[in-house]
């Protein structure tokens, strides 16, 4: 990573917007640095879209400034920067050629058509879609259509690459493929990308960094890493994967052991006792939720590394302990999102 | 299998008692006697000569033709606005709107008549050619309104936004996406409207001075009981004026959706 890595692309500053009486999105801060996969991820509502959509200059701010590349764009129609979107839908043309949709951008630019449709076939050709060129959106599949939107997009090699949702709507074997595709993309182009989901696994194995967002605001911003580890509220742990609260302790599911009760615990281990309630088996993991002694629950996720002989380690009703690093366990702040997911 | 004879039967009936009158007219036109009478005797092709010799009848067809053209043309520009119009509104004001827009249709063509004739005189304007095609573009624009629409609400907004993103600013979005998407609709739009401007006879009686469009000419005629045989070949006419153009709007919306009245 160079220098010119770290600079700041998109910012957003006190940016608020509301519908009706709805506040959507409430004196956001935000800031991209070129160069960046740049996730928002959040659940429906939460703003993630809307932060979006302005960026893309589809809304307009009540209030608060935009900036992309230093200018602020707030007051700039959609037309006027140099930022392209994928669209969920994937919005592609449905009365134009394939060829047709990709070289829409470049011929708005007032590209020559000759050059533009070069352009375009170079563009298919990188989505291996160049032998349809002359098909119309609806005679292709949703992968393709897709790869075209992508397409489309992407020879116009903007700022900044903004996609909403844009695996939505594939089966999970395609998504997994364009969600590597995609990460390439990225990394091969160096273009800057926005990418909205509410899918953890692919916010967390795609993004350089991750804003999640809550009611209309960021919770936390941060690499994988340091959202899944280091969690600033229990909405943050939780929609990153499961969690325990045990008061302002937050304890992830697999950083927990579970042995027989009357077993030492080594130095440095905090413990609780309780009694299995629940035990499942997944194959590669076994999730135990063990009734505390003291009052509540944790959920215990062990990878089952030892092969299973016949029967699980504990089953339900056997008295065990819990046991954890100290390491493991993350203080987290007031949040009114608490309780295991 | 019997269930399905009789629903057959009902059809046969239903269609005879609607087609057969129309078939009668029709063939009454190529009957030689100067008064409609059954069995036709014998057959020629002299009235359409003596209809097509016709003054009166030329100038009712050229006015209908120039009324309905006219009032078609309104209604594509009309309509199409005020579709546009209308679906980027909020659902509140849609409604109301909506509701205002397509009125017009809903009302007893007697009304909407009357009402115009009334608003002419309160305005001191003369009755003419001008005044039977606003009369026309009443309905003529709801027909048109009602087919773009319907086609704009199976639109994505995501298509104008995605257009706006790649550098299209608003008019290049106009021309290059959504007319061209909604080009089937206007075109059925205005064939349907072209069709019941051309056979309109109410709201026409209340705004024509002295001239005669197509079916006022019919309608005088029958009521003096003159020229009958050529009333039969104008009627002819009129079908085939008034078929083609609802054919061609069933096929053009069959490409893509429902056709909306």
């Amino acid at each position: 990573m160079d220098g010119t890595m770290q600079a700041p692309i998109v910012q957003l500053e006190g940016v608020a917007k509301s519908y009706g009486g709805t506040v959507a999105l409430a004196r956001v801060e935000l800031t991209v640095r070129a160069g960046e996969f740049f996730t928002l991820l959040g659940p429906s509502g939460s703003g993630k879209t809307t932060t979006l959509r302005l960026i893309a200059g589809f809304e307009r701010p009540d209030a608060g400034r935009i900036f992309l590349d230093g200018q602020d764009v707030a007051a700039l129609p959609p037309f006027e920067r140099a930022v392209n979107t994928v669209f969920q839908d994937y919005a592609l043309f449905p009365h134009l050629t394939l060829m047709e949709n990709v070289a829409y951008g470049l011929r708005a630019k007032k590209m020559p058509r000759v050059k533009a449709h070069e352009a375009a076939r170079r563009a298919l050709a990188a989505v291996q879609l160049e032998d349809f060129a002359v098909r119309k959106p609806t005679q292709l599949s949703g992968g393709q259509r897709q790869r075209v939107a992508l397409a489309r997009a992407m020879v116009n090699r903007p700022r900044v690459l903004l996609l909403d949702e844009p695996l939505g709507a594939l089966d999970l074997k395609l998504r997994h493929q364009m969600q590597q595709e995609l990460k390439h993309l990225q990394f091969e182009t160096g273009i800057t990308f926005i990418y909205v989901t509410h899918d953890q696994d692919e916010a967390l194995s795609m993004s350089d960094r991750i804003a999640v967002f809550n009611h209309g605001k960021i919770e936390q911003v941060g690499t994988p890493i340091e959202l899944y580890e280091r969690p600033a509220s229990a909405f943050v742990a939780n929609f990153l994967g499961s969690s325990n609260i045990l008061g302002d302790t937050l304890l992830r599911p697999e950083k927990l052991h579970l042995v027989p009760r009357a077993h030492a615990v080594p130095e440095g281990f905090e413990k609780r006792h309780g009694m299995v309630r629940e035990a499942i088996y997944f194959g590669a993991v076994t999730r135990t939720v063990v009734a505390l002694e003291d009052g509540g629950t944790l959920q215990v996720m062990e990878a089952n590394i030892v092969p299973v002989q016949g029967a699980l380690r504990f089953v339900v009703g056997d008295a065990v302990t819990v046991a954890w690093p100290r390491a493991a366990a993350v203080t987290i702040g007031n949040s009114d999102n608490k309780g295991e997911q | 299998m019997r269930s399905d004879a009789i629903i057959w039967a009902a059809v046969a009936v239903v269609f005879s008692f609607l087609f057969i009158p129309i078939i009668v007219i029709v063939l009454y036109a190529f009957s030689t006697a100067p008064i409609p009478a059954w069995p036709i005797a014998a057959f020629t092709l002299h009235w359409f000569a003596d209809t097509w010799a016709d003054q009166a009848v030329r100038q009712a067809l050229l006015l209908s033709l120039e009324v309905a053209s006219v009032a078609t043309v309104t209604a594509m520009i009309l309509g199409t606005l005020a579709a546009m119009a209308v679906a980027r509104m909020q659902s509140g004001a849609k409604e109301v709107v909506s509701f205002i827009a397509v009125l017009p249709i809903a009302l007893p063509g007697i009304l909407t008549g009357m009402a115009l004739a009334a608003y002419f005189a309160f305005w001191g304007i003369n009755l003419s050619y001008w005044t039977i095609v606003a009369g026309h573009a009443t309905f003529c624009v709801v027909i048109v309104y009602n087919n773009v629409v319907a086609r704009l609400r199976r639109m994505s907004h995501s298509l104008t936004d995605a257009s706006a993103d790649l550098g299209a600013d608003a008019f290049r979005t106009f021309r290059l996406i959504q007319l061209p998407m909604m080009a089937s609709a206007i075109g059925a739009g205005a064939l349907l409207a072209f069709a019941l401007s051309f056979d309109e006879v109410i709201v026409t009686t209340f705004t024509a001075g002295a001239q005669n469009t197509l079916p006022l000419w019919i309608f005088g005629a029958i009521r003096l009981g003159q020229q009958l045989p050529e009333v039969n070949v104008v009627v002819f006419a009129i079908i085939l004026f008034t078929a083609i153009p609802v054919l061609l709007a069933q096929k053009l919306i069959g490409e893509s959706g429902k056709v909306v009245r």
